[in-house]
Order: C-alpha cells, then sequence, then structure tokens
C-alpha cells in the first residue's frame, strides 16, 4: 500500500475542532476532550440515544419492543446484535407504530394506544417497551402518559423509554434511559416483598453470542448461581426478582453503572465491577467474586477451575504469540471497559497498541486508557473514518479491533479486522472466548490474503 | 423456534407494522447519493440516522459507505438546522473535499421544518463544487421513495439542456439495484453500440476493488459533467416505475429528454424490452452476441424447467424487483402465490394482479405496504414451495421450512451478491441457477435414501 492518507488536502484529515480530541501518549500534556457533541459535518461513528436504549433492553426475550415512530428507527435496531435467548424469540420481532405524514400532524398517541391494545390481546407479553424516538419526542407524544393508562387498564408494565435521538448524540444517555425504565420494571409493587437470596445479578451482559451462559457455567461451578443478567436472556419475572440479590457485577460499566448506584441504595446490593473479556481478566474477576462471598470452598473451587482453564489459554496463546509478536493493533470500540480488555489481550500476545479510541468513554476511562499504553499510542475520542484512515497508515497497523462501520475501511487500508461488536456472533467471553479471540486475531492478521493485496502481483514481501 | 406469528386462527393486525418489509427515506437517498463520483452524502438530522444507514449499507455491500452528519441535538431541534448545516458544509468541503454534497433530510429535519434549499443557497460553497438535496421525510414511503427523491434531486440540480440537436446517447436511470445489476445493464447497451451516461452509478464505489491505495472516493459513479450533459441526450430508459419514473419525467420537463418507462430488466421479458427500446431508439441492431446470450437463457430454460415449473413462490421486497421477478417466475412456469412489498402505492397490487390475471394465476394474495407478519401469516395458512426475498425472510424460511433465495435488498447473511447480476440474461442465468439449485438441494436433503438419485 502507498502510505499517503485519501484526503490529499494540507487539512491532513484533522480539523482544529477536533485536535483536543486526539492525544499521544507521553507527548500530550493536556488531557483528552470527550464526551462532547459531535462535529456538524463529520462523519461520525456514534449512533444515537435510542440506539443506546435499545440496545440495552432489546434482551429482555419475553417482552414486546415497541418503536413509536417512522419505520426506519425499528428497521436498523431489528435485532440489531446476535444477542441469544434461551427460552421467548419474542424480543427478535420488530414492532413499530410505523407514525406517517398525518401522525406527524395531529399527534401519534391515538396510534400508539391502539398499537399497545392489540399486541396486549394477541401476545399477552408480560411487559412491553415504549421506545420514543425523535418524531415523538419532537412532536410532544406523551408516551408516559398512553404507556401509564395502557399499565391500569391491562394490567402488564407498560414502560415508556425516553430515548428521542436529538437528546444527546452520545449513547450513553439511552443507557441512562435504559436503566430508568429497567428500575421502574424491577421496583416492588405495594405490598410486594422480594426474597434475598445468595445468588448475583450480572449487570452489563448481554448474552452475545451466548456470553452470559459461559460466565453462569464457571460460577455454577464454583458453586454461585446468577439471579438475572442485565439484559442477556432475561425475562420480564426474572428481572423483578433483581432486588433480592446479594450482589451486583457490573461489566459493560458505560450502560450500567448508574443502575448499580441506584440499587445500592434502594436494595443495599454491593456491586464489584467485573470483565470477562480476556483470560487475565476473568481469573481476576473470579477471584474477586469468590472474595465477595468468603467461603473456602468456593475459593478452592474457583482456584482449580482458573488453573485449569488458564493452562489451555497458555498453550494455544505461546502458540500463536510466536506468529503475532511484534504485530501493531488500532482499537476503536463504543465503550472503555471493551478497549482496556483488548488492550489487555493483545499485549499478552505480543502485539504493541498504537491507536485506540472509542464513541463514548470519559476522561477518567482515558487517563486509565493511557497508563496501559506505551508512549507514542494514539488515543482518539469520537473518531471519523478520516481520522481512523490517517492513523491505521501513519502508525502502519496490522490489525483492528471494532465495529461494522470500521471493518471494511481496514480492509480496504490492508488491515486485518476482528468485530468485537453488534455484527460478531461468537462469544469472545472468559477463557473460552479469550482463545477464540486469539485464534481469530491470528487468522485476520496472517491471513495469506494479505499477500496478494499489499503486493503487486506477485513481488517480494514487504 | 422463531416462529414469529401467534398460535391460533389466521389474522393480520391493523395498526402499526411487525417485522417490516422496508425501511426509511434516507437510506435510499443516502445510496443513489453514493452514485455520483466524489460525492459525500450529507443526513441532516441527528447523527444516529446516518449511523444506521452507513451501517445498513455496509451490512449489504461490505464496503465502507461514508457520509455525514449535521449531528443534531436538542438546540438544533429547538431553534432549526440552519446553522447545522451551514457549518457542516463548511467542514465537509474542508476536511472531506468532495467534488459534490448531496443533503438529505431526515424525520427531525422535516419535522422542525428546515428549508433546505434556501440554507444551501446561503452557504458558502466553493468555485466547482455543488450542493444538492432532496426531502426524504422517513415517515412517508420507504428508502425506494428516498431513492427516488434523491434521483429526482440530481435531475433538477444538475442536468442541463443546451438547445442543440440531441446526442445520439441514451441516460439509464437504474433503479435501486447493486452494482453488478448496473454494470449489466450498462454492458448489453454498449454492446449495441450506443453510448450512455448512467445516474446513480455505483459501480466501483458500493463493490469497489481492493488496489493498492484507498480512496475515499472511488474511481466510480457517475461524472458530475456527465451527468449535467444528460440533459441534452436523445432518450432516456427509466428502469422501475418506483425509483426511476420521477426522475425521468423531471428530466423530460427541464430539457426535453424523452423518458421510456421500463420494468428492472429482471427476466427475459423484461431483457427483451429494454432491447428492444433502444433498438427502436436508436435504430441499431440487436448485436449476434446478445441473441447468443438469450439463446442461452432459452436453452437454459428448456434444460430445467421440470426442476420448478409448477412450484408455488412467496416474494417480497422493494416494488421495482418484486414486479419484474414476478413476470420472471411466471416465464418459467411457477406460481407466485404471495406477493408482497412494504413500500406504498396501489399501482403494485394493480400491476401484479395484472400479470395473474393474464397468466391465468388464481388464488394469489398480493398487498402492497404490507409487512412480513402478513407474509408469515399467509404461509402458515398455506405454505409455499420457495420463499424469495431479503435476509429478513429467513426467521419465516425457518419457522416453516421452506428454502429461501436470496434477492434484493438488504442480504446481510450472504457474501458476494453485490458483484454478480440478476439483471438481463446473465442474470436470468444466476436467477435459474439459484432457484434450481435450490430446490434441488432441498430435494437432496429431504428424500429418502431409496429415493436418493445421482442425476435429477
Amino acid at each position: 500500500m502507498e502510505n499517503t492518507c485519501s484526503l490529499t488536502r494540507d487539512t491532513d484529515a484533522l480539523i482544529t475542532e477536533r485536535r483536543n480530541s486526539i492525544i499521544t501518549t507521553g507527548k500530550t500534556n493536556t488531557s483528552i476532550s470527550c464526551t462532547e457533541d459531535s462535529l456538524a459535518g463529520s462523519v461520525s461513528q456514534r449512533a444515537c440515544v435510542f440506539c443506546g436504549a435499545r440496545v440495552v433492553l432489546n434482551p429482555v426475550t419475553d417482552a414486546v419492543h415497541l418503536v413509536h415512530g417512522p419505520i426506519g428507527c425499528a428497521a436498523y435496531t431489528n435485532d440489531i446484535r446476535g444477542s441469544l435467548s434461551s427460552g421467548s424469540e419474542m424480543y427478535r420481532k420488530s414492532f413499530s407504530t410505523d407514525m406517517k405524514e398525518k401522525d406527524v400532524i395531529f399527534g401519534g398517541e391515538k396510534k400508539l394506544a391502539a398499537c399497545i391494545a392489540e399486541l396486549v390481546e394477541t401476545y399477552h407479553p408480560p411487559a412491553i417497551f415504549v421506545y420514543s424516538t425523535c418524531v415523538a419526542g419532537m412532536i410532544g407524544d406523551d408516551i408516559v402518559a398512553v404507556c401509564n393508562q395502557a399499565s391500569l387498564a391491562y394490567g402488564i408494565d407498560v414502560i415508556p423509554v425516553e430515548s428521542s435521538g436529538f437528546i444527546s448524540g452520545n449513547k450513553i444517555v439511552g443507557y441512562r434511559a435504559a436503566g430508568e425504565a429497567l428500575l421502574r420494571l424491577i421496583t416492588p409493587k405495594e405490598g410486594e416483598v422480594i426474597e434475598k437470596t445468595r445468588k448475583l445479578n450480572f449487570l452489563g451482559e448481554y448474552n452475545l453470542g451466548g456470553e452470559k451462559w459461559v460466565v453462569e457455567r464457571y460460577l455454577r461451578e464454583i458453586g454461585i448461581g446468577i439471579n438475572v443478567a442485565f439484559t442477556g436472556d432475561s425475562t420480564v419475572e426474572a428481572l423483578k426478582k433483581a432486588p433480592g440479590s446479594c450482589l451486583n457485577l457490573v461489566q459493560c460499566t458505560g450502560s450500567m453503572h448508574w443502575l448499580a448506584n441506584v440499587m445500592q441504595q434502594e436494595y443495599g446490593i454491593p456491586s464489584i465491577d467485573v470483565n470477562f473479556f480476556g483470560a487475565e481478566n476473568t481469573a481476576e474477576s473470579l477471584r474477586k467474586i469468590a472474595a465477595f462471598y468468603d467461603d473456602p470452598d468456593i475459593s478452592a473451587r474457583t482456584e482449580a477451575l482458573i488453573e485449569r482453564e488458564m493452562t489451555a489459554v497458555r498453550k494455544v496463546n505461546e502458540k500463536y504469540r510466536q506468529k503475532l509478536e511484534g504485530k501493531r493493533a488500532a482499537i476503536y470500540v463504543g465503550g472503555a471497559f471493551k478497549a482496556f480488555a483488548i488492550i489487555r489481550q493483545l499485549t499478552e500476545l505480543g502485539i504493541e497498541i498504537v491507536l485506540t479510541g472509542t464513541q463514548t468513554g470519559k476522561k477518567n476511562e482515558y487517563e486509565r486508557m493511557g497508563s496501559l499504553l506505551n508512549e507514542g499510542t494514539v488515543i482518539i475520542d469520537d473518531a471519523n473514518p478520516a481520522e481512523i484512515e490517517k492513523f491505521l497508515i501513519e502508525q502502519k497497523v496490522d490489525v483492528m479491533a471494532g465495529g461494522v462501520k470500521e471493518r471494511f475501511l481496514a480492509y480496504k487500508l490492508g488491515v486485518g479486522f476482528i468485530d468485537h461488536n453488534h455484527d460478531r456472533k461468537d462469544g469472545l467471553i472468559g477463557f473460552e472466548g479469550a482463545i477464540r479471540f486469539t485464534k481469530e486475531v491470528y487468522a485476520t492478521t496472517c491471513s495469506p490474503v494479505w499477500k496478494y493485496v499489499r503486493n503487486e502481483y506477485g513481488e517480494t514481501d514487504r | 423456534m422463531l416462529d414469529c406469528t401467534p398460535e391460533g386462527p389466521v389474522e393480520t393486525h391493523t395498526t402499526g407494522k411487525i417485522n417490516p418489509a422496508k425501511t426509511c427515506q434516507p437510506l435510499g437517498a443516502m445510496y443513489a447519493a453514493l452514485g455520483i463520483h466524489g460525492c459525500l452524502p450529507h443526513s441532516h438530522g441527528s447523527q444516529g440516522c446516518c449511523a444506521y444507514h452507513r451501517m445498513a449499507l455496509t451490512r449489504h455491500f461490505r464496503d465502507p459507505a461514508m457520509a455525514s452528519s449535521s449531528s443534531f441535538t436538542e438546540g438544533a431541534s429547538v431553534f432549526g438546522g440552519a446553522a447545522n448545516l451551514k457549518t457542516s458544509i463548511k467542514n465537509v468541503f474542508a476536511i472531506y473535499n468532495p467534488d459534490i454534497i448531496a443533503v438529505h433530510t431526515t424525520c427531525l429535519s422535516e419535522t422542525i421544518g428546515d428549508d433546505v434549499p434556501t440554507i444551501i443557497r446561503q452557504s458558502e460553497i466553493p468555485e466547482g463544487k455543488y450542493v444538492i438535496h432532496a426531502n426524504t421525510p422517513s415517515y412517508h414511503g420507504s428508502h425506494v421513495t428516498g431513492f427516488s427523491n434523491m434521483c429526482k434531486g440530481i435531475v433538477s440540480y444538475l442536468a442541463e439542456s443546451d438547445g442543440t440537436p440531441k446526442k445520439e446517447r441514451v441516460n439509464i436511470f437504474p433503479g435501486f439495484v447493486n452494482p453488478a445489476d448496473m454494470r449489466e445493464v450498462r454492458r448489453i447497451v454498449t454492446e449495441m453500440g450506443v453510448p450512455s451516461v448512467m445516474y446513480p452509478d455505483t459501480t466501483d464505489v458500493m463493490d469497489s476493488p481492493l488496489l493498492n491505495r484507498y480512496e475515499m472516493y472511488p474511481r466510480g459513479g457517475a461524472a458530475i459533467a456527465d451527468i449535467i450533459d444528460s440533459g441534452n441526450s436523445k432518450m432516456t430508459l427509466a428502469l422501475g416505475a418506483w425509483s426511476s419514473a420521477e426522475a425521468a419525467a423531471i428530466l423530460q420537463d427541464k430539457c426535453g429528454v424523452p423518458g421510456v418507462p421500463l420494468k428492472l430488466p429482471i427476466g427475459v421479458k423484461a431483457t427483451d424490452a429494454l432491447i428492444m427500446a433502444v433498438k427502436d431508439g436508436f435504430g441499431v441492431d440487436v448485436p449476434e452476441s446478445l441473441d447468443i446470450e438469450r439463446g442461452q437463457v432459452i436453452d437454459t430454460m428448456i434444460d430445467t424447467h421440470f426442476h420448478y415449473q409448477g412450484k408455488t413462490v412467496a416474494i417480497f421486497g422493494d416494488p421495482d424487483i418484486v414486479i419484474a421477478m414476478t413476470e420472471f417466475l411466471i416465464t418459467l412456469g411457477m406460481i407466485p402465490k404471495y406477493v408482497l412489498t412494504g413500500t406504498n402505492g396501489k399501482q403494485f397490487e394493480t400491476t401484479i394482479n395484472g400479470m395473474l390475471a393474464e397468466a391465468g394465476i388464481e388464488g394469489s394474495k398480493v398487498r402492497a405496504e404490507g409487512d412480513l407478519f402478513d407474509l408469515h401469516e399467509w404461509i402458515k395458512e398455506e405454505s409455499v414451495d420457495l420463499l424469495m426475498g431479503n435476509t429478513h425472510g429467513k426467521y419465516i424460511a425457518r419457522a416453516e421450512d421452506i428454502p429461501l433465495v436470496r434477492i434484493g435488498f438488504p442480504i446481510m447473511d450472504r457474501a458476494v451478491h453485490p458483484l454478480m447480476p440478476v439483471t438481463g440474461y446473465r442474470g436470468c442465468l444466476r436467477l435459474i441457477e439459484m432457484i434450481s439449485n435450490t430446490l434441488l438441494e432441498r430435494r437432496d436433503r429431504d428424500c429418502a435414501d431409496e429415493d436418493y438419485e445421482l442425476v435429477l
């Protein structure tokens, strides 16, 4: 590949307003600018508030998820990521009020109420989540009132999710809307008593490719039960028992810290941060959980499991480390917790991280990220493709981890790619996920196809 | 598993949509805009929409789909998006340096009533650069409507006539199809010796080759100069009533280029019609090479007719594709039992019902502006041998154990389709191959051991 950016102007792909959103470890003294609105006119990789709410709530498997808006909002988020269910498939259906011009002019509340009535009658769901979109918010449809009325009329939870896309350019606001909806669902009704148990809740785990099931298996082996995951493979009934848990694990911090804090205040449930991505992280997380239970049997079983699984992981990693040592990687993901995990895993494989960034990272997260990386690593908040392109070339990246919008850009630049986002179907969690990750990194970084990309008609290797 | 219809008697719902068979206007507008060389589509609204459309296009084409956004937040939504659009235009030219920006609206900017043409006029546009627009409110029509609206925008802003006698050249409005389909249509017209201008043209943009250098604006796409000059062409082939007819009508009004409305050239009859339109319009002969291609299709149809003749099909998707495909299925002797599109337009039902009546096929169900819940209920009532449509059909296919032939947009779970045409005679061969082989695979899979045969 020629080492020049496709943008040939002297702006070198960076615009002045964006300069504070990009830092280089060891070289930039100021801290990164983040959590701000995207620049008008940029090709942002970010989505919207509605998307944030939808990805968090959609894995509630037996609920009806009704999108109150024009057809697109429901169509694009139908089965938005591969979260799996052990029972109901209701969540895979895409329900939309399909707002039309006349609804925009005269208001969509009546249509929404009619849709809810029809869905209750047809499916008898235990709960309906009603998502507000840009248009519903803009014309001022009172979805809260419609939902309250429907809840009373049908005796089920009809829960408004205030997720109008334009509220913010940041998905985190949508996570909060989802958190509020979940809180409303799990708050015991008057006179209702939730039994306390020794089980834990697993917050910020969405069962992508069956990932919740993997952790559940580990925990079962060491003698700990999961009450419910928020929200991977969850049901309405199981979620309602959440206040009875003795501990909250928080994995995806961006989406679930707020809810964990409220649950601590309201129900006295303590929480610990865990991260099951990568073998070392998984081992650490299991030990933290075992320590919380403070039971010698649990600790002994935990150590035995870690020993057994780490042996398998080490064997694989050693084999692939030889092939991957010295390669250079880029990471661009939605949230920081995922970035931390990938940084650690790639580093363990002898790969150097030369570029990293997120759509929704916070200042303290970026500071921690900087401390994990070598000097000279570029860190970008809310990157656009031009910036990603520029730094993939400048930093001579061999492999990138990211989501669907980055995948084909990386390929076009001759860079291997591993999806760590919505388009991934095989779990990357736990020890077995770590092994799968290593194999995938090897397969894409060292694929024979790159020989044909990087050389012109069989000329010498680069 | 994945049975997406309720138990009990077949009912249809009356409000809203369940499992939509369409998506919204801006996606089509973005795709059309990508068919101009050096164009950056711009989504005037909040950035979520832009991200979804880029994601949807990327998943189908497996190529980067670049587009910028006005990045509306609450302020813009309350005070209007003029400042955001002006800033966007300035920034986009400064950072991404396109030759042209194609703005499309979203629900949000439509609802607050932004006057996009006026804002564009008030914006700073560098010398020699262009900014065009289309209104694409998502609460009206579908992605096909959005594609058509952007095509209209391209014609309105760019096409010009210099009043001289018309050039011996044909404009091609290819419709909302894959790059390979566009390439195939152009090849046929070129084979007939007639120069052409095609737009939008997403060949080498959404199926761009991996060469030794990445280009943000790949080498493909219709050149702006050619689009401008299209007002001087002798005629326009408008392929697909939903996606191309209105743009052709505007070009006829504006520059006096007569538009010939045609179906998408999917299937023998529709491809014949395309070739005859060029033959009649330019007085050229059909070259022997096309005769041979057509003969190969007919030969193949005879070789394979017993694979599929008499089989029932359910077909859904965008109206232009479904109409042409239904015609081809009838030609093959198959029975289109359920025909459905998510896009509105009563003409759809009239056209399909006319074809079915002409072929003497009775008892079929046809619906415009339906959804996949409707289709699934129909199939549960009485099943079919084959399902044809986009990836969203796979849930019905699995629940009802029917083979699925993927055609249309979006296809997110199979590869290579953007590079393989379904248009023209070559497209006929590919469709026959897909339909025949899918049915034969199913027969091999399902048959008893004693019926398992080497030759079929």
